[in-house]
């Protein structure tokens, strides 16, 4: 008889994949219905934003922050202006904090909204995606009826913001927390008790502690591996140390832990924005500062000063003093960083930021390594990537 | 409508215009996201903007099911060669909608990596510009487009932007 020979074969998946969160190709070596290796292969979408900052002034580069992480626009401006900010020595005013922190608590909401739905999609329970959506919508109308469009902000300002809120917001957010544990028992309605969900979720994809240190997965991901860091705690910033809530973490560190950890985490983030719109200080949203922030419109056509002021700013920027900076904040994935350094000038020298989902991307390598074929769709949505902030 | 001799209604039209009829109201889009475009292209079948109203709901995960690709975001030099490669597996009739400032012609990015428009790689024949678009804005596109169809010439509904010739990429 002749002897039987396996081979393993070469399976193609993306960077047109329904299931790969955008433009991520993996290179799938099986052996039946089992991974043998992985090979990520990124850059499908690299738009050159980093380089992209280096020609913009220190404001005008917002707008190229907005366009990594497009599901949570409003943790990377904060990244980038907190950056900027701290280079400058500039202190916001308390109101602006508070809307700042505000703003990027509802965008982590939205971002796991998506996170939930296409994942769920992805494993067959079309209807959650419906709801979720629906769901963001609520979030989106916030983002529209304060800075005009529903996705890409550019909100935050170098030294502020870009508007105050309109009148009409706390009702809309009052609105929102009122609703949100509702949508939340739906979607664990939804999924909980759903065999089917439980079982393609639990015990797959096991990320251990060390190996999640060790390739510098951060986030949800790396809390539902055991480890408790959250940068808001560890490193607090836009005065989040005066928020009570807590770090959702799990142990497991499988698909479901990380299922469960985002859940918990929209939770915590519903109490932040209660805690922040409740408290809401009085006051300024924009520091004083006329050589960063414009002057008032009205004061245009009564002050020299202010006209030379806007002119100057409007035209020129402003400069910021020669150095370099780090600045980490906590994005829906994890710890979003920007390397900040100014030469001097009126346009960022080098802006090199450090994207969550790449290095979350990269533990794909050995996550996928030898388990179902079936289950790397579950695998890769629950480590929720999103290609415009790995490929930059 | 008009009614024979013995009381049966009929309707007179020709195959050409059934299968326009047909096809403008099942286009079926590409499932193939880009970059932050491919989330409002998302929304567009969700509850509130419900494509479904207009037969465009049924996204195919293949290139061989789907009519209409729509290039949801910016493409970059890397991804050039699989989109043209997707567009040539859709069979025809196929229609291109090009979304979003950066696909319609690069956008904020003026830089190495990323296309000047798609238009310089594919035949388009929908410009929707935003950054990104709202899907109210791709329904109206979507609606342009099955004006188009049912026309006869898919390039009469062009809302914004003249398409320009296409050259050698385009369908001849």
């Amino acid at each position: 008889m002749a002897e039987t020979t396996t081979e393993t074969m070469v399976l193609n998946m993306g960077p047109q994949h329904p299931s790969t969160h955008g433009v991520l190709r993996l290179i799938v070596e099986v052996d039946g219905e089992t991974i043998v290796r992985c090979q990520p292969d990124i850059g499908f979408l690299h738009t050159g934003i980093e380089k992209q900052f280096e020609t913009h002034t220190w404001q005008q580069a917002v707008t190229d922050s907005d366009r990594m992480d497009y599901l949570s626009p409003l943790t990377n401006n904060l990244g980038y202006v907190l950056a900027v900010e701290r280079l400058m020595g500039i202190e916001v005013p308390p109101r602006c904090q508070a809307i700042r922190v505000l703003f990027c608590e509802l965008s982590r909401i939205a971002s796991h909204l998506v996170w939930l739905g296409t994942s769920a999609l992805e494993l067959g329970a079309q209807s959650v995606f419906f709801y979720c959506f629906q769901a963001r919508e609520a979030i989106l109308d916030m983002y529209e009826a304060t800075a005009g469009v529903r996705m890409n902000l550019s909100y935050m300002r170098v030294g502020g913001l870009m508007y105050d809120i309109p009148p009409q917001l706390p009702a809309m957010v009052a609105r929102f927390l009122e609703e949100l544990p509702r949508w939340i028992s739906d979607f664990r309605a939804l999924l909980d008790g759903n065999p089917i969900f439980r079982e393609r979720v639990q015990g797959v994809g096991v990320l251990t502690k060390e190996r999640a240190l060790a390739f510098g997965v951060t986030g949800p991901s790396l809390r539902a591996s055991g480890v408790p860091w959250d940068v808001r705690k560890a490193y607090p910033y836009s005065g989040y140390e005066k928020y009570s809530f807590d770090v959702p973490t799990s142990t497991a560190g499988d698909v479901w832990a990380r299922y469960e950890v985002r859940m918990a985490e929209m939770e915590e983030s519903g109490k932040i924005v209660r805690q922040a719109i409740e408290g809401m200080p009085e006051g300024a949203w924009k520091t004083d500062d006329r050589k960063v922030a414009l002057p008032p419109r009205e004061e245009l056509h009564r002050s020299m000063e202010a006209l030379i002021h806007h002119f100057k700013l409007v035209a020129q920027g402003f400069p910021v003093p020669a150095g370099a900076v780090y600045q980490a904040v906590e994005s829906p994935r994890g710890e979003l960083g920007f390397y900040v350094v100014s030469d001097g000038g009126t346009h960022p020298h080098r802006v090199r930021v450090r994207p969550p989902s790449f290095y979350n991307t990269s533990v794909l390598t050995r996550l996928l390594e030898g388990c179902l074929l079936a289950d790397a769709v579950a695998i890769i949505a629950s480590m929720d990537m999103v290609m415009g902030e790995v490929d930059r | 409508m008009a009614v024979s001799n013995d009381g049966t209604p009929f309707i007179l039209t020709t195959v050409e215009q059934m299968v326009r009829w047909g096809q403008k109201n099942s286009i079926w889009p590409l499932t193939m996201g880009l970059a932050c475009c491919a989330i409002e292209m998302m929304s567009l079948v969700t509850a509130r903007f419900d494509s479904a109203r207009f037969g465009a709901e049924v996204f195919r995960a293949s290139p061989r099911q789907a009519d209409l690709m729509i290039v949801s975001g910016r493409v970059c030099h890397k991804m050039v060669p699989v989109i043209k490669q997707l567009y040539e597996q859709m069979p025809e009739p196929k229609w291109v909608m090009s979304m979003g400032s950066c696909a319609c012609s690069g956008g904020v990015f003026n830089n190495y990596a990323v296309v000047q428009g798609v238009d310089n790689v594919l035949p388009v024949d929908i410009y929707v510009p935003g950054c990104p678009p709202t899907p109210e804005q791709v329904l109206e596109a979507i609606l342009r487009l099955r004006d188009g169809i049912a026309a006869g010439d898919p390039k009469a509904g062009l809302p914004f932007i003249q398409a320009a010739s296409i050259g050698e990429a385009g369908r001849g």
